[in-house]
């Protein structure tokens, strides 16, 4: 029988050979201040455009009794930043933000998860929880206020109400394309129930979770806003009441700042999104699908 | 040395050692859905392996190979028949190495540590001594992504040897890898089979594959999945996937498969 070099014993060496040509390429590791300028250019010369765009329409003379070129406006936005009032207002509508969407977080998530893994009550309620997530946010201000008066505590009904369903159907549907293997995997290891949600079911669809996440925020942002405007309450300045005045005044450079306030808001939490994802990306190994 | 075929019909009987078998599967049949529509996917399957035994398990497609190893890892109940591992524990690789992608490879492996209560020092000490033995210490901090498939196997591996398990079942688990990772992951495997004295259940579609490895060869029929020939593997190890003897028993084997094939083409 001649010898076969296939079987020689001891494959260590040729193991560490193949690992060193398996080598994986060395990572994209730019410098933080090099990251944050390619995410920042592209916002800037948006904002250059958009700037330009608005003094076009200035100069045509469109409406312009009423509708400020950005000029006027900026120094409006500018003047308000030096008063406490706008800060107040920020202060107010971020705090709502905040315990609305805390509350939405844990409301949404429980349902989701209870809705993904149980039949029958998916079956009850699945299609009600993405009815519910197309209903426009204002229709539950009128509710709301009936229910709970015109005060903080229907404005956060009204976060929750819009944030939950959007987070309790991410939840689901990342629950969905949750790989079959994975779990046949965890059954294999002896985690059970409890413990095979936290180490395989919960890890697993985070990334959809996530999603559901930024969703959620979006509709409870709407919400907040829109119930903002209604539920005045005096004493209690927030961006809402800060736009309903501006309406009552005919102020439209200080309607304008307000709106430039919320979207800056909304900006920066996308941006705060946008870091929790890239982390769980990379971690995931997906980061290169990123545009 | 003699290659010998032994055929056995209909049911393949195999020999029980003292202290009993590891695996032993007793007229196991499974049936998918109902009525008109009902697939039987084994009909009357009965096989066992003995404790220590490397038994490959071969068959065209549909031949209920994958059914037949979930029946005996407890994630499916046989329709009829009984699979019995006598209270041994039991663990799973597949084709593709299944990790957790968001762990490392070191928490991939500790995963079912944890699951068991084991505590965290203990633990750590294990998981070095588990990726030692796939010879993959240097990459414990590597995320799935970062490791190459022959390697990932590798921590499916350790992983599947966390738990403890006596009795191992392998579904194609190098199918998807090139011929010279494949080569050297057997003699990985074979060491660690020896050592640990661990029962495997090998499935393969790669008839030298599991003439290279196993101690017997059990082939299985398509639709129904039925033990329609059983080949003991008796020269030494360790053996080449391109010996001689391999070579000669593995066509012995595929014109067995063949027979089978044609059969179903009439």
């Amino acid at each position: 029988m001649a010898t076969d070099t296939s079987a020689t014993p001891a494959p260590d060496a040729a193991i560490a050979g193949l690992d060193k040509l398996d080598g994986v390429p060395p990572q994209d590791k730019r410098h933080l201040g090099e990251r944050a300028w390619a995410a920042a250019w592209p916002k800037l010369l948006a904002l250059v455009l958009a700037l330009a765009l608005w003094q076009l329409v200035y100069l045509t003379g469109f409406k312009h009794d009423v509708l400020p070129g950005p000029a006027t406006t900026l120094q409006d936005l500018w003047s308000q930043l030096h008063h406490a009032l706008l800060w107040q207002a920020i202060g107010t509508t971020l705090r709502r933000a905040v315990i609305g969407f805390a509350l939405a977080l844990v409301i949404g998530t429980v349902v989701g998860a209870l809705v993904s893994r149980i039949r029958p009550l998916r079956a009850a309620v699945g299609s009600l929880i993405t009815a519910l997530q197309t209903l426009p946010s204002i229709v539950w201000v009128p509710f709301a206020i009936i229910l709970f008066g015109a005060n903080s505590s229907a404005i956060l009904f009204v976060i929750v109400m819009t944030a939950a369903p959007a987070i309790a159907n991410g939840l689901i549907a990342a629950a969905d394309y949750l790989p079959p293997l994975l779990l046949r995997v965890g059954k294999t290891m002896g985690l059970r129930r409890l413990s095979l949600y936290r180490y395989v079911i919960m890890p697993a669809t985070l990334p959809g979770f996530l999603g559901g996440l930024k969703q959620g925020w979006a509709f409870g942002w709407h919400g907040l806003i829109a119930a903002e405007i209604v539920v005045i309450i005096i004493g209690q300045p927030s961006l809402g009441v800060l736009l309903t005045s501006d309406q009552d005044q005919t102020d439209m450079p200080g309607a304008i700042s307000v709106i430039i306030v919320i979207l800056v808001i909304g900006i920066v939490v996308d941006l705060l999104f946008n870091l929790i994802n890239g982390r769980v990306r990379r971690r995931w190994g997906v980061a290169e699908n990123a545009a | 040395m003699s290659i010998e075929a032994r055929r056995v019909e209909p049911v393949a009987v195999t020999p029980v050692t003292a202290a009993g078998p590891a695996v032993q599967i007793s007229d196991v049949s499974k049936t998918f859905g109902r009525g008109d529509t009902a697939l039987l996917a084994l009909d009357q399957v009965s096989l066992s392996v003995a404790p220590g035994e490397f038994v490959c398990l071969i068959g065209a497609s549909g031949c209920g190979k994958s059914t037949l190893l979930s029946l005996v890892a407890g994630l499916d109940q046989p329709t009829s028949g009984e699979v019995s591992t006598g209270g041994r524990r039991v663990s799973l690789m597949f084709q593709e190495s299944a990790l957790f992608p968001w762990l490392t490879a070191a928490r991939n492996v500790e995963l079912p540590l944890r699951a068991v209560g084991m505590p965290a020092a203990q633990r750590r000490a294990r998981v070095a001594e588990l990726l030692d033995l796939v010879h993959l210490s240097a990459f414990a901090d590597k995320r799935p992504h970062q490791l190459s498939g022959g390697m990932r196997q590798r921590v499916a591996l350790a992983r599947a040897l966390a738990q403890d398990a006596e009795i191992l079942l392998m579904d194609e688990p190098f199918g998807a890898l090139d011929a010279m990772t494949r080569d050297l992951l057997h003699e990985v495997l074979e060491g660690i089979w020896r050592r640990r004295e661990l029962s495997i259940l090998f499935v393969t579609h790669e008839v030298r594959e599991a003439v290279r490895l196993g101690d017997r060869v059990v082939l299985l029929s398509s639709r129904p999945g039925r033990v329609i020939g059983e080949f003991p593997v008796e020269f030494d190890r360790p053996r080449g996937m391109d010996s001689a003897q391999t070579v000669e028993l593995a066509i012995k084997i595929k014109a067995r498969l063949r027979e089978e094939v044609i059969r179903h083409g009439n």
